[in-house]
């Protein structure tokens, strides 16, 4: 049964892309996974994979031609099925498609199919004959001859040359390439510098969460009969963060080549994952906020930034940045730090675990642990020590922070 | 105020760098303490080409005018002039490198440099005025000068190098020539030519050590043929110097003791390091430097001769165009791997990559193809019959892994195969390549067709 290719969504803000190369020819046989097409969107070039099987029985959509989301770019043929032409294919609406099938067509790959389509492949005379006898794909090689040429130590060492390949030939369809998106690339950039610029050091607490777990449940109870949305434990531990901050100012700071910038407003990043990366939307004056405004204001922040509808200056200019990952079960870790800030908090899970109390009793407990990533350049040893203790007394009466 | 660049040597190495990194817009001065355009402008490459272009004539007038139907009564050469004209070739050349530095604005300073430390180099001008000179980067170009043989050293009249042989006033009657690499062989050519009893000592078993051996034994015929006395495997064992020119004992198939009137001594060449500051040397003695160039100190590269062979003026230039865009670019250098090696005796010899035996001793598998000008239409006609081209083809995708040519304009052919060296061409190409007909070129496409059985004329 014959089963479409259709123009992929590839990107949040795509309608339409572009087919720049069709990677397999008419005739074709596709397997799953099979790498069939590159489509370019307002982002990046990205491969089209088949999610069928089947023999590329007609191409709708040539090389250069762009596609709405959803229009049908191929379709796969089962053995000695012919293809349907496009305008039978319409499963999804296509405006004045139908209408115009008759005179107006797709432009159309020409029916020939070529080994390699389109672009000429840059190689040496005795590279192609080496490719050619020992079956390898130029076109999965990198040239390193004259203008990007394939020459012949690109492929396997020859007799004559016992010179070892500069660019080994990737290993057959065992790995894929995944274009950088912008997101990628600046946390590429910027968590590169902070690791290599910024002298880190780590401290790390554990701090007893039973009081809060105590007081969230009574609130939550209340906050429920009211028919309010209910605060977490992060709520809690940003507030925290936010008060111990204003204690013990030397944390909300930022290292400025001849000064030590100490900042007046706490200004909270928090980070948000998304399926492709990473944000860390800024709670604003959140020294000013009680701990229902920070809770709504991170919750409307998170729910924006997964739909990508923040403002820049919504993830820009944080003083201070709190990651935690113990949704994710994560007990403890260490973060990198955002810069131009000097620290960031790690927080882990809540797990419940013996300890030994004052009446040197062993009890179960709910433990949690918090790293502090801290730039020495900023903070010492000391300061980032004052500031996990004054998080701790936070944490550990949490009623302090209601009034 | 500091240069971006200074080059110290003026040479082919040197000149080429100081116009490349002026070329880039920076700030350069070249040093020379003699001329600019180094050995290869003033005292090797071009002006014996000059003289060997004489001599060619004038052998060819003596020995082939009658074929050709010329009658002298009295076929005579006025060799002032001889020397006179190729000192004029180099002029004229040294003067066009002048005009290059100023069209660049290339700082060209005479006077002998020195290394004082990573960022300075002193020069001493004429009347021992010293200036001190700033520089970011600095490239030693100072090339290699004749090596004299142990307790023979040169006296400039009798013990000569090739700079003196190439200025002698009065044409010797005799001479020896003592290793027949490229200088001593040319010089065999040229002395011959004119009528002077050459007698050439190599070593090693054949004449031109590092061509192909075939080749090698063709131009020791050749030049048997033309009355040079060629004693291969031999070995001067004792050297005594006299009024009336010099005594040379042997020792190899034959043992004996030669006289003449001058001795060349082309055993080879030692580095001409700068003064000043010491850098890492290979055991050789040459400046040691890495891949992009650089010495054992910071921002002080080398180039040309000074690094070590394969010591030839076109290799020179290409290493300094290399180390100078690393320096200024974000190009990477490169070392380089395939170069011509051309001799401009008459029969020519050229080659590029390997000999046979080289890819007999690397354990490759590859077959020869060969065509004689004996048998090329061109040759006949213009009575060049002399010689042969050789080419190598690797086994089994037939890429060309060398190619060597002895023969009238050898030296002007080799580029095609040079070419199809860099490109990776194989057998097909250069069989699917016209080749002008009648041309002496014709015998790299037939020698081509011999490796593979299709070859016309053979």
């Amino acid at each position: 049964m014959a089963s479409y290719i259709e123009m992929p969504k590839l990107s949040d803000t795509m309608t339409e892309g572009t087919v720049v190369k069709w990677r397999k020819a008419l005739g074709d046989k596709i397997e799953i996974g099979d790498v069939i097409a590159e489509v370019e969107t307002d982002k990046a070039v990205m491969e089209l994979e088949a999610f069928d099987e089947g023999t590329l029985g007609e191409i709708y959509v040539g090389e250069s031609a762009k596609a709405k989301i959803g229009e049908k770019l191929a379709v796969l043929v089962a053995e000695g099925e012919t293809a349907p032409p496009k305008s039978h294919a319409a499963t999804m609406p296509q405006k004045a498609s139908a209408a115009a099938a008759g005179t107006v067509s797709s432009p159309k790959v020409p029916a020939q199919s070529a080994p390699v389509s389109g672009t000429r492949i840059k190689a040496s005379p005795l590279a192609k004959k080496i490719a050619t006898a020992s079956g390898l794909d130029l076109s999965s090689l990198k040239g390193s001859g004259p203008g990007g040429r394939i020459i012949a130590r690109d492929l396997e060492p020859v007799g004559h040359a016992p010179v070892p390949p500069i660019a080994p030939p990737a290993p057959a369809e065992a790995s894929r390439r995944i274009p950088l998106s912008g997101m990628r690339k600046i946390i590429a950039d910027r968590l590169l510098a902070s690791k290599t610029q910024i002298p880190h050091f780590y401290l790390n607490i554990e701090v007893d969460a039973g009081e809060l777990l105590r007081l969230r449940a009574q609130i939550n109870e209340q906050l429920e009969k009211a028919g309010r949305g209910k605060v977490t434990i992060n709520d809690f531990i940003l507030k925290a963060a936010v008060d111990a901050a204003v204690k013990v100012p030397r944390v909300n700071a930022s290292f400025a080549t001849d000064a030590v910038v100490e900042y007046t407003d706490v200004h909270l990043s928090v980070a948000v994952a998304l399926d492709e990366g990473l944000v860390t939307p800024v709670i604003r004056q959140a020294q000013k906020k009680s701990l229902r405004e920070i809770s709504e204001a991170v919750k409307d922040l998170a729910t924006r930034a997964r739909s990508k509808k923040l403002k820049p200056e919504e993830y820009q200019g944080g003083t201070i940045t709190v990651s935690n990952l113990g949704s994710y079960g994560i007990e403890s870790f260490s973060a990198v730090i955002n810069p131009p800030q000097a620290v960031i908090l790690a927080v882990g899970a809540i797990v419940k675990k013996p300890v030994v109390n004052a009446r040197d009793e062993i009890v179960p407990a709910h433990r949690l642990a918090i790293g502090l990533s801290a730039d020495h350049r900023v903070v010492d040893g000391a300061i980032g020590a004052q500031y996990l203790a004054e998080l701790r007394r936070l944490i550990e009466n949490p009623l302090s922070m209601l009034i | 105020m500091a240069y971006d660049l200074i080059v110290i040597g003026g040479g082919p190495a040197g000149y080429v760098g100081a116009i490349r990194a002026a070329q880039l817009g920076k700030k350069v001065a070249c040093v020379e303490k003699d001329r600019v355009g180094g050995t290869c402008l003033n005292w090797g490459c071009i002006p014996t080409k000059s003289l060997l272009r004489n001599a060619e004539l004038f052998h060819l007038m003596k020995l082939r005018a009658d074929e050709c139907g010329f009658s002298f009564d009295n076929l005579r050469y006025d060799w002032s002039k001889i020397i006179k004209r190729s000192r004029d070739v180099a002029d004229k050349n040294a003067a066009g490198i002048e005009y290059l530095f100023r069209k660049n604005k290339v700082d060209y300073l005479r006077g002998e440099a020195s290394l004082e430390s990573a960022g300075v180099v002193s020069v001493k001008a004429a009347g021992d005025k010293t200036q001190k000179l700033e520089a970011k980067n600095i490239l030693l170009a100072t090339g290699v000068v004749s090596r004299p043989l142990p307790e023979f050293p040169f006296n400039n009249k009798t013990v000569i190098g090739s700079r003196e042989a190439m200025v002698l006033e009065k044409q010797p009657a005799s001479i020896v020539i003592i290793g027949a690499g490229a200088i001593g062989v040319e010089f065999a050519y040229f002395f011959n030519a004119f009528g002077t009893k050459v007698t050439l000592i190599e070593m090693m078993s054949a004449i031109l050590p590092l061509e192909d051996t075939e080749v090698s034994l063709a131009l020791e015929k050749a030049f048997a043929k033309q009355g040079i006395k060629v004693l291969t495997g031999t070995k001067v064992v004792k050297t005594a110097t006299g009024k009336e020119g010099v005594k040379i004992s042997v020792e190899g198939k034959t043992t004996e003791t030669l006289e003449a009137e001058t001795c060349l001594v082309a055993i080879g060449v030692q580095p001409l390091l700068p003064g000043g500051i010491s850098l890492q040397l290979t055991p050789r003695g040459f400046i040691q430097t890495t891949d992009r160039y650089q010495t054992s100190v910071a921002g002080v590269f080398a180039a040309g001769d000074i690094i070590g062979p394969p010591l030839l003026a076109h290799v020179a230039s290409y290493e300094a165009i290399q180390a100078v865009e690393g320096m200024f670019t974000d190009h990477a250098p490169k070392r380089i791997n395939v170069f011509p090696s051309c001799t401009y005796c008459q029969p020519q010899v050229a080659s590029v990559g390997l000999a046979e035996r080289a890819a007999k001793e690397r354990g490759l598998k590859f077959r020869v193809g060969k065509f004689p000008f004996s048998a090329s239409g061109k040759a006949r006609a213009v009575g060049e019959v002399e010689g042969f081209v050789k080419i190598l083809f690797g086994e089994p995708h037939r890429e060309v892994l060398g190619a060597h040519i002895i023969g009238a304009e050898a030296t002007e052919m080799i580029a095609e195969l040079g070419l199809a060296i860099s490109l990776e061409a194989t057998e097909e190409e250069i069989e699917a390549t016209v080749h002008a007909h009648p041309t002496l070129s014709e015998a790299v496409h037939e020698a081509t067709g011999q490796a593979f059985g299709s070859a016309i004329h053979i």
